[in-house]
């Protein structure tokens, strides 16, 4: 049914759909209209479920791990710092193969201290071991969630749903919310193999020597690597039922053969294909936009960058000192091409800067104009800085 | 001679003639009637210009530096929300071993102190760090928006508290963080309020002089997460010592050496009824009546356990707080 | 698509007037979008709030540079920089104040609207916040939803007796402002 919904408030009511039973909540800009919704479902007697106010973000993973390896389906949310502060426990979840779902909601990591939008939370725990997922929109946001509950459950690895903060959970749209039936349809009951269970008594968390620990972390990375299948079969079951499809891996958008192709994630995708229906004029452009960015979907991008000559790619964070995180495992994936495309690298909107439409001329400017330089904050305004440290 | 004459004096002589040192300034972007703002000026006041902060994430550090300005006075540094235990506990290990007698202040909220900063401050105090720890009570995680903390005093209504058909605000009890601070047998650890500037100043000097671990737990008023107008900031903060609800302890080593009696106990319906986050409590409700006969009986329980009530009438029991009204117009 | 600025302080119901004309437009069966531009707020903070209106879905989030028109919600903001920046040739300016239209506009040097909202709000809310008044007023000025969708955008977020005083605050508001006077200008943006 199509409401006008705020995103976080769209999120809370499909975490709700889900039907979890333990949600650990912790507040953080710019995620908490999230865990309030989700407060006030609970105060109404909406949701059934065990709503913990923990006591930090290292605490709201520790008892959603705790909750699902005793049995239960759960949820939390979280951004920026508290993302940071569970970083410990996330590398825990994953490497215990654990199914849980989490929204992180994107924002800038301090110093310096930002509550702003971008994606350096989420890339900071690419390492992790977590299924990654970033949405465009908030009707992906809700649609998103619900798959990572299937995702997660079917392959044992933890999923992050990354949602652009403010940008998208304090943006008011029109959103299609499924309904209880819908939901129910596509996820069955939480079912976890290695649920603790007195009848049948297991360890878990094991200390593990070098003899087994490679071979516990090659099919960790398989697993990842196989979890692209069943990414691409919920969104394709989701489609059939609701008929909405989010992009599966990587959605490709644009002009099929253009020979130049932007490639990005989350919701910056909607500013560029709104700029681009308006140049006609500067051309053919394929918009290229991750879904999965764990596992990285090297194949599916090879085959959308087939043909492309010139590929910009336009991220929300950066490794100092390195230069783009999305750029160098872009460039490391087209590595091996017969042709592979230029890249041009560069950041954009961090710490929340609004990137306007017009990011799109000057960005197919810079390409026609330059040979590609190493990777550059785009829309750094250098005046605003003491020479030494240009 | 007419006592009411007046002479206009520019507020920047007076200032300068003012003995007190301005550790923050004014221009800063709280709200109006911060408790919090209000109680940070008077601790730095009080504690003087010798002084390096280390402050958690939260309110006063949002609303005093927001770059390129700042309000402070004072060396100063945010890190993160929970490790101002440790920021300040290496400030103060690094001013140690230069021989410096710099003292180190370390500000939180509830947020960042009875949670997400506990294990810090636990082994600051453990550790016996030279530094006074000053914990602005204003009982809910407020910068973010009003969510509960386990400060939140029982039953009242926050964003991950709410009323509902199932649930009359925090299920759970204010956490009684000056028992755990007591556990650790520092020097000294006292509550304050707003309400009670002297008091404050007097308490303050006192963690000044004193080298070890102190810690100060000050009530501070948020209007907005509270629900009442930011002029009556100072009554709602004298209204909660006066009911019993947050009663005015001093600690040596855990021991209980001083409160502040209470002459008149008040009914603690007179501070909550001033208040949104309590007004479901007002409705006709059984479980509204019951969770006021909660609240009663937590502010009895307070005062009977540290003897609040004083022996005999004494005008200077509550500082003379009950013969000032709201507004307290002095005369220069 | 029609683009509208919101501007007010911490307090003033600022956000909320931005989700509920987006809300109106929705339920109308138009693309609607709206958002704020968060800065740390403070009550009494300068706030903004951007909405987006139109009959085809937009997917672009930059912030509106160019509106078409601008809500004005306390007059001291006229002269925070940058309020009136971007507004489109014939863009319309509603404030809320007392004073009359045209002692504003010439201290703007542009034409506004005016609408005493805050004390409608007193009248018919009891508190200050003139946020609804506002809205009505706009569409009563551009004609761009009928009111009836701002009624329904008010009974999903608001019910009893605010509802009820929001109904009848937003009715006397609609009465205080030359209805259409901003229609054609509406439908030149594309309404």
């Amino acid at each position: 049914m199509r409401q006008a919904l705020e995103g976080s408030q769209a999120i809370a009511r499909a975490v709700a759909l889900c039907r979890p039973q333990v949600i650990a909540a912790y507040p953080i800009t710019p995620q908490t209209h999230i865990v309030e919704n989700i407060a006030k479902l609970v105060a109404d007697g909406k949701l059934v479920c065990e709503y913990v106010s923990v006591e930090s973000e290292f605490s709201a993973a520790s008892v959603v791990l705790g909750a699902a390896v005793a049995g239960s389906r759960t949820y939390t949310a979280s951004a920026s710092q508290g993302i940071l502060l569970m970083s410990e426990v996330l590398f825990n979840i994953a490497g215990n193969r654990v199914p849980i779902v989490m929204t992180c909601a994107n924002r800038a990591v301090g110093a310096p201290l930002s509550i702003w939008n971008d994606q350096q939370d989420s890339m900071a725990v690419r390492d992790a071991g977590w299924i990654q997922l970033y949405c465009a929109d908030n009707q992906e946001a809700v649609d998103t969630t619900i798959q990572a509950y299937r995702i997660a459950e079917r392959t044992e690895l933890p999923v992050m749903v990354c949602v652009d903060g403010f940008t998208l959970t304090h943006t008011l749209e029109p959103i299609d919310m499924p309904s209880q039936e819908q939901v129910d349809a596509f996820l069955p009951p939480y079912h976890f193999a290695r649920t603790l269970d007195p009848m049948k008594p297991i360890s878990l968390g094991t200390l593990v020597s070098p003899d087994f620990y490679p071979e516990a972390r090659h099919s960790h990375h398989q697993a990842l690597l196989n979890a692209a299948a069943e990414i691409v079969a919920a969104d394709a079951d989701w489609c059939a039922l609701t008929g909405r499809s989010q992009g599966s891996l990587v959605q490709v958008e644009g002009d099929a053969d253009a020979s130049v192709a932007i490639l990005t994630l989350g919701s910056v995708i909607g500013t560029l294909a709104d700029a681009r229906e308006m140049h006609p004029e500067l051309g053919p452009v394929k918009l290229i936009r991750l879904r999965a960015f764990r596992p990285f979907p090297t194949e599916t991008l090879l085959q959308a960058c087939a043909g492309v000559t010139d590929l910009v790619v336009l991220e929300r964070a950066l490794s100092p000192g390195g230069g783009g995180i999305v750029g160098a495992e872009v460039k490391a994936a087209l590595f091996d091409m017969p042709n592979p495309p230029r890249v041009h690298n560069f950041a954009v909107g961090l710490g929340g800067r609004d990137v306007p439409l017009d990011i799109y001329p000057r960005l197919l400017q810079t390409v026609r104009s330059q040979s590609p330089r190493p990777f550059a904050v785009f829309d750094v305004d250098l005046d605003k800085l003491p020479a030494e440290d240009r | 001679m007419n006592m009411h004459t007046h002479t206009p004096i520019p507020i920047a002589d007076l200032r300068r003639s003012q003995p007190r040192f301005q550790g923050i300034e004014s221009g800063h972007r709280a709200c109006l009637g911060c408790g919090e703002a209000l109680a940070a000026r008077l601790v730095t006041e009080a504690a003087g210009p010798d002084v390096m902060i280390a402050n958690a994430t939260g309110c006063l550090e949002i609303f005093t530096t927001p770059w390129p300005e700042s309000s402070w006075r004072l060396p100063w540094m945010h890190s993160l929300f929970e490790n101002t235990g440790a920021i300040a506990a290496g400030m103060e290990a690094a001013l140690k071993a230069q021989g410096k007698s710099t003292k180190v202040l370390a500000f939180g909220g509830d947020g960042g102190t009875f949670d997400i900063g506990f294990q810090s401050l636990s082994g600051m105090l453990e550790r016996g760090h030279n530094v006074l720890y000053v914990c602005y009570d204003n009982e809910a995680y407020m910068n973010t928006g009003i969510q509960r903390s386990s400060s939140t005093p029982h039953a009242a209504m926050t964003t991950t508290s709410p009323v509902g058909r199932d649930r009359m605000g925090k299920r759970h009890l204010k956490k009684d963080i000056l028992s755990i601070i007591a556990s650790h047998h520092i020097p000294f650890a006292a509550s304050a309020s707003v309400a009670y500037p002297s008091d404050i100043r007097k308490k303050v000097r006192r963690a000044m002089e004193i080298e070890g671990p102190t810690f100060l737990l000050i009530h501070s008023p948020c209007p907005l997460g509270w629900g009442h107008d930011g002029a009556l900031s100072i009554e709602v903060a004298r209204l909660a010592v006066q009911t019993g609800l947050f009663p005015l302890i001093e600690l040596e080593r855990g021991e209980l050496i001083g409160t502040m009696p209470l002459r008149q106990p008040r009914p603690v319906t007179d501070y909550l009824r001033l208040q949104q986050r309590f007004s479901h409590l007002f409705k006709d409700d059984s479980r509204a009546r019951e969770e006021l006969e909660h609240l009663q009986a937590l502010a009895e329980r307070n005062i009977e356990y540290y003897g609040l009530k004083g022996n005999h009438d004494d005008p200077c029991d509550s500082e003379g707080a009950d013969t000032v009204r709201r507004g307290g117009q002095r005369w220069a | 698509m029609i683009e509208v600025r919101i501007h007010g302080r911490g307090g003033q119901g600022n956000v909320v007037a931005a989700y509920l004309l987006a809300t109106a437009a929705i339920d109308e069966g138009h693309f609607g979008q709206a958002f704020p531009a968060f800065g740390a707020e403070r009550r009494g903070a300068p706030v903004v709030s951007f909405v987006r209106i139109a009959e085809r879905t937009l997917r672009r989030r930059n912030q509106v540079l160019q509106p078409d028109f601008l809500i004005v919600q306390d007059r001291a903001l006229l002269k925070v920089p940058g309020v009136l920046d971007g507004l489109r040739p014939g863009g319309g300016i509603l404030v809320n104040t007392s004073l009359d239209a045209a002692t504003l506009s010439e201290q703007v040097g542009s034409a506004v609207v005016t609408l005493p909202a805050t004390q409608l709000a007193r009248t018919h809310l009891g508190r200050p916040v003139p946020n609804t008044a506002l809205l009505s007023a706009f569409l009563t000025l551009t004609q761009i939803l009928p009111m009836d969708a701002l009624t329904r955008a008010l009974e999903q977020k608001f019910r009893g007796d605010i509802l009820e005083r929001n109904l009848r605050l937003i009715e006397a508001a609609s009465q205080q402002v030359a209805a259409g006077q901003w229609k054609e200008r509406a439908h030149a943006a594309g309404a």
